[in-house]
């Protein structure tokens, strides 16, 4: 690391909010939940491969209330970044950066995320109802 | 591409003496190819949560067992640890300013993800073989 005096982020202090900000402020908070919520996979398939106990206590945790509120921040964690993901897979390409075009980009990564959530748990839930 | 000048490298570089290490471009483009493979591999183990999550031990287990299901859980756990852990040197290197807490994030981050994947892949592998 260079030893250089330079503006180093964050400087959230120094702008208006706005919806690209929070779209960006979203994807780097969403990201470190996945990283965490990708060693519940681990811990998952360890379990899984550990025996019936030990994915007993597995199931037990998830199934909990604490669990359920955690998958829950997490598929919308996943959605969010995935969409959000997309669309910066997109401006990589060059593509999308007129300021109207950012902003409801911005929107779009937001919505389509809560109504994948959304479908998810419905389906999960309704599936749930019918077991 | 002859209108290009032959010198590629920034003037800065020589003049400080304090270049970048030059690995900043392979750090973008492996996080991008990651990427595009993690919108494959979320969406397809989403589904695969779906159909575990009413399953009992043994079907869970022959689930993962199945051939083509054991290989894309291995490559989802390889690819998003590795897009994990270039995503959270990121955020580290932007926000952790005294050295010695970055230098430590890192290494940490770093060990934990290989020692998760190693894990995780393991799991699988034992799964799979029936082990």
């Amino acid at each position: 690391m260079a030893d250089t005096r330079r503006p180093l982020s964050p400087h959230l202090s120094v702008y208006k909010w706005q919806v690209q900000m929070v779209t960006s402020i979203l994807h780097r908070a969403t990201g470190i939940a996945l990283s965490v919520g990708l060693l519940l996979i681990a811990w998952g398939l360890l379990a899984l491969a550990g025996g019936e106990e030990r994915f007993g206590h597995f199931t037990a945790f998830v199934g909990s209330p604490v669990g359920i509120i955690l998958l829950i921040g997490w598929s919308w964690a996943l959605f969010y970044h995935l969409c959000n993901g997309i669309r910066h897979l997109v401006q990589d390409g060059g593509y999308g950066y007129e300021i109207v075009q950012f902003v409801r980009s911005s929107w779009a990564s937001i919505i389509v995320s809560l109504l994948l959530t959304a479908a998810v748990w419905a389906y999960v839930l309704t599936l749930g109802a019918a077991a | 591409m002859s209108a290009y000048p032959k010198e590629y490298r920034n003037p800065l570089k020589k003049a400080r003496g304090l270049g970048s290490a030059q690995h900043g471009v392979s750090h973008w483009w492996v996080q991008r190819v990651t990427a595009v493979a993690l919108v494959g591999l979320g969406i397809w183990l989403v589904a695969l949560v779906l159909r575990v999550l009413h399953a009992d031990y043994a079907a869970a287990r022959e689930l993962v067992a199945r051939p083509w299901n054991a290989v894309l859980l291995i490559a989802f756990v390889v690819t998003a640890f590795w897009h994990a852990v270039l995503g959270l040197q990121v955020v580290i290197e932007d926000y952790v300013h005294t050295r010695w807490k970055e230098a430590t994030l890192l290494m940490a981050i770093k060990f934990i993800a290989v020692l998760a994947t190693l894990a995780g892949v393991l799991a699988v592998l034992r799964i799979a073989l029936g082990a």
